[in-house]
């Protein structure tokens, strides 16, 4: 269930790390609730041939 | 001596990742240097700049591209070759992970699967790929912090608009630092909570703000980063605006101060109609405007409610009026002294040579570089930059200064595949030799960054640099006169107070703010220029 954007201020966001695991690591470490992904970029690298499978699925 | 590249293809780890195995190798015996790099076309010539995969002699270097790993070694061959045989190994042990990236979800649904009750994806992959994971996480009901720059301006106005119409917000991308329900995001340092809510597109504005409300005695309730173009006209502030309605609506903020370089024409008129209708005080700081081009009737009203809104030109008014909004009395070292400042530049000036006439400026945090230029163009000083405001010259080569520059270290071209100049000095570093080498140059401004994700301790990172540089002008009869802003607070892991203290014992003049240290330059290179003139 998304949570809006007022409940988001004044709530305690959960976070979803994607990409460089430093930016999870320092909400990790203040407290926060962090998960994350084991990201490496799709389809051997190419932005384009990504979009396509996208679309495919 | 060897050296050595080792290529892994299609191997992907995050830049700050790769710099952290650099690191311990370069620690090893045997090896003088180690660089750990994603093949981009930017990192490829910094490599070859190097002397690395000289002459094509390297084959798999020279065809490696963008999604290819490659590290590169300098040192005695036994070494190099003992790492170059076991990289693998090096790159398991720098990870440091609490959970083993095999058990990790691989996609943004499949994370939320797990956890339904995420709220917020924090994305900082490669920019051509964060479009798509940007996208993915929207669908999946998620509200999006997205550091990465490289998007294009379709991409990010698409996402805006599907995020708006989903009720969700796109902070980014190219989004530095923001404050959401009490959590520090990207670059942020440690600022407590208060009455003073934040929107604004830039990281460092951010930081500086904060960390001077902070240090000031209060707080932040919100910050909301919206990226670098949110308030162009083709993006329209769909971010802006939305977080302008969100602190309206948040009962812990009584103050919203507004940050940003000059918004496009359109979204000036939108903006501002939208400030004007704001029941809560809002002080508005456009740096770089040009003066006229945006009017506020009755500025400044002492009373509360809608229409009540403060024009600023620096960072640090808009913290001073911020603070007066919450009953907190302004900070004495916010408000500058001409006077004193020239008189202090003055005795500075009369240790140097005729020919030290130029100012360079190296920049960690591009909104410290732009307020810098703002404060030196209302002065009528011209300089160079790679991110010039308008009315200042752009640089032709941004490796290269010319005359008075101002470097924005942190921009696209410097930190494509590889960290910002706040985690990883050494572009930094490289750049404040050149300038201590040139004769001509008087004055060098830097800024250091403190809080979450920076480096462990940036002041001793360029510390040594700036003594050679400091002993090169005095070797040639003169003196560099080095200055400093520390962007930071008491909270910080990198200890504001030791950080200070380390640039003051060799000299550098340290200031409060970088609006403290770019007026301190300012009147420094106007006596410079006058006494040129009298010459």
């Amino acid at each position: 269930m998304p949570v809006n954007l007022d409940e988001l201020l004044q709530g305690k966001p959960v976070f979803i790390n994607v990409g460089v695991r430093a930016f999870g690591d320092s909400l990790r470490e203040a407290g926060h609730e962090v998960i994350y992904l084991d990201w490496s970029p799709p389809a051997g690298g190419d932005p384009r041939l990504a979009a396509i499978l996208d679309d495919l699925l | 001596m060897l050296r050595k590249t080792v290529v892994r293809k299609n191997r992907y780890l995050d830049s700050v990742f790769l710099m952290r195995v650099a690191r311990r190798i370069a620690a090893q015996p045997g090896i003088q240097d180690a660089s750990a790099l994603m093949a981009t076309e930017a990192n490829r010539k910094v490599l070859l700049g190097m002397g690395y995969g000289e002459d094509g002699r390297d084959a798999e270097f020279a065809a490696a591209g963008a999604n290819d790993l490659v590290l590169a070694i300098e040192g005695e061959a036994t070494a190099v070759a003992a790492i170059a045989a076991d990289l693998d190994t090096w790159l398991s042990m720098a990870s440091g992970a609490s959970t083993e990236p095999a058990q990790e979800p691989r996609s943004i649904a499949e994370a939320v699967a797990r956890r339904p009750d995420c709220s917020m994806a924090v994305i900082s992959v490669p920019g051509e790929h964060a479009a798509r994971e940007a996208r993915a996480a929207l669908k999946e009901g998620l509200h999006v912090f997205l550091f990465s720059s490289n998007v294009s301006v379709e991409d990010e106005r698409s996402l805006k608009l599907e995020a708006r119409d989903r009720g969700l917000l796109v902070m980014g991308p190219d989004c530095g630092t923001a404050f959401i329900g009490g959590a520090g995001i990207g670059f942020a340092n440690a600022v407590r909570r208060g009455p003073i809510g934040i929107v604004g597109p830039s990281g460092t504005g951010l930081q500086e703000f904060s960390s001077l409300v902070h240090q000031a005695g209060s707080g932040i309730s919100n910050g909301i980063g919206t990226g670098s173009r949110d308030l162009s006209d083709a993006i329209g502030g769909i971010s802006t605006l939305m977080g302008i309605d969100a602190l309206e609506a948040d009962p812990a903020t009584k103050a919203i101060a507004v940050l940003s370089k000059p918004p496009g024409k359109k979204t000036t008129a939108r903006l501002l109609d939208r400030l004007r209708l704001c029941s809560k005080p809002v002080i508005l700081c456009l740096l770089g405007a040009e003066p006229g081009s945006i009017e506020i009737p009755n500025p400044g009203s002492t009373s509360k409610g809608p229409g009540h809104l403060w024009p600023t030109a620096t960072i640090d008014e808009a913290v001073c009026l911020a603070l007066g909004t919450a009953g907190v009395s302004e900070p004495e070292q916010l408000r500058p002294d001409p006077a004193s400042m020239r008189a202090q530049a003055a005795a500075i000036l009369g240790e140097l040579r005729p020919e030290q006439r130029h100012i360079r400026g190296l920049f960690a945090g591009g909104t410290l570089c732009y307020q810098t230029q703002t404060s030196f163009l209302g002065s009528g000083l011209i300089a160079h930059s790679n991110a010039p405001i308008h009315g200042m010259l752009q640089l032709p080569d941004p490796w290269e200064s010319r005359e008075n520059t101002f470097v924005d270290l942190g921009a696209g071209l410097f930190v494509e595949g590889r960290p910002h100049p706040m985690i990883d000095a050494s572009l930094r570093k490289k750049r404040l030799e050149q300038e201590g080498a040139d004769p001509t140059v008087a004055v060098i401004l830097l800024d250091f960054i403190l809080g979450a994700i920076s480096s462990e301790n940036p002041v001793g990172d360029l510390l040594e640099t700036i003594r050679t540089a400091q002993a090169s002008a005095e070797r040639r009869g003169g003196h560099l006169c080095v200055v400093a802003s520390v962007c930071g607070t008491d909270g910080d892991s990198q200890n504001l107070q030791a950080q200070v203290r380390a640039l003051t014992e060799i000299g550098v003049l340290v200031f409060p703010s970088n609006a403290q240290a770019a007026a301190f330059c300012r009147e420094a290179m106007t006596l410079l220029a006058e006494r040129k003139e009298v010459g």
